[in-house]
């Protein structure tokens, strides 16, 4: 005698493979979507496949701790990912050495702009001050924006999303504003979107191609660390 | 693959050690790459195995931001009580920190722009 849906469906529910597979399932959806979009930025994998895992969890009354218990093993391999980002760095770094200066320059004024145009706009239209800070920190990779939201006062956990909204809106947005701007130099690119969008906006980078993605790596690199030291004092300073 | 992968996993675990040691801001995997990097260096590139692995790992970068994204399920209510500040605030800051970090590289960049793929 077979068991009837539901007994299997709570059986299901309860293990860490139900929350991987789907994660793997969505993921593959939009990435084919996003290869039939011909790598159409609008069509971004990130914001595809979420947008059916959380459609998915809410029809089913999945709560995101259960989810969570099995997509954390995709979630981890974001440690070694970011650790093999020295590879693409190594093998453009002839490059990166010859831009020197115009990356120093170009990451300073980018990270001040990311932070402090942030807080601006969000007082501007009347967010809470822990809604302001919160979104201090949102172009730093998604561990040092955490930190730093809990340093400055923010709450860590609005961080993290809106982290990832920030990643979206860059990877979707960038083409756009550098084909307005006449930018085609793939260094320039590609360390732009990885100072405003990080480690969404390097994996955009990186399907396009090698030397942009490299950039984009440095740039998250560099731009956590500098928003880490520089944030807390910028803030002591502006009261 | 398991040798690239030990690789990867012992810088990021040494990356860990010393960010909690001298109370870095810095988060582990940062500094594992910075790590990975001097290796690199010294050694004069990565062998094919590591190669391959990372390549793997990195073009599918994008899916390991997928579970952190679907956490927008849990802020649903905050996001929804300041959705318009919210939203004009990424929106704006984004586009300004793009176009300001690619003109002032611009700005100080001399040699003509090489040609290539765009993202």
């Amino acid at each position: 005698m077979t068991p009837p849906i539901n007994e299997i469906w709570v059986y299901l529910s309860a293990s860490p493979l139900l929350g991987l597979t789907i994660t793997l399932l969505a993921y593959q959806a939009a990435f084919w979507l996003y290869r039939r979009s011909g790598m159409n930025p609008l069509a971004n994998p990130v914001l595809i496949a979420v947008t059916i895992l959380v459609l998915f969890l809410t029809l089913t009354a999945t709560s995101y701790e259960t989810y969570f218990a099995g997509a954390q093993f995709v979630h981890f391999l974001l440690g070694p990912a970011t650790v093999a980002l020295a590879i693409p760095l190594y093998t453009q770094f002839r490059r990166v050495r010859s831009l020197l200066l115009p990356v120093l320059a170009g990451l300073v004024a980018g990270s001040l702009t990311a932070a402090l145009s942030a807080i601006a706009v969000a007082r501007l239209f009347g967010a809470s001050l822990p809604t302001q800070l919160s979104l201090a920190p949102k172009s730093v990779t998604t561990p040092i924006a955490m930190g730093i939201a809990e340093r400055i006062g923010g709450i860590p956990s609005l961080t993290a999303v809106l982290v990832i909204v920030t990643g979206i809106l860059g990877a979707v947005g960038a083409r756009y504003i550098f084909d307005a701007m006449q930018i085609r130099d793939p260094a320039i690119r590609g360390f732009a979107i990885g100072v405003a969008a990080h480690g969404i906006g390097t994996a955009r980078a990186f399907q396009i191609s090698e030397q942009a993605g490299a950039f984009a790596a440095l740039a998250m690199g560099l731009n956590g660390a500098l928003t880490a030291l520089l944030l807390p004092l910028v803030l002591g300073w502006l009261g | 693959m398991i040798a690239a992968l030990t690789q990867l996993l012992v810088m990021q675990l040494l990356g860990e050690v010393v960010a909690h040691w001298l109370a870095l801001p810095v988060p582990g995997p940062v500094l594992g790459m910075l790590f990975l990097f001097v290796a690199l260096v010294l050694r004069g590139g990565p062998d094919a195995e590591l190669q391959a692995t990372s390549g793997n790992l990195l073009q599918h970068l994008s899916l390991l931001f997928v579970p952190a994204g679907v956490g927008i399920m849990v802020h649903l209510h905050r996001v929804a009580d300041e959705w318009l500040p919210l939203l004009l605030s990424l929106l704006i800051s984004t586009a300004a920190t793009l176009v300001v970090t690619a003109l002032v590289m611009k700005l100080f960049m001399r040699a003509p722009a090489t040609s290539g793929d765009t993202p």
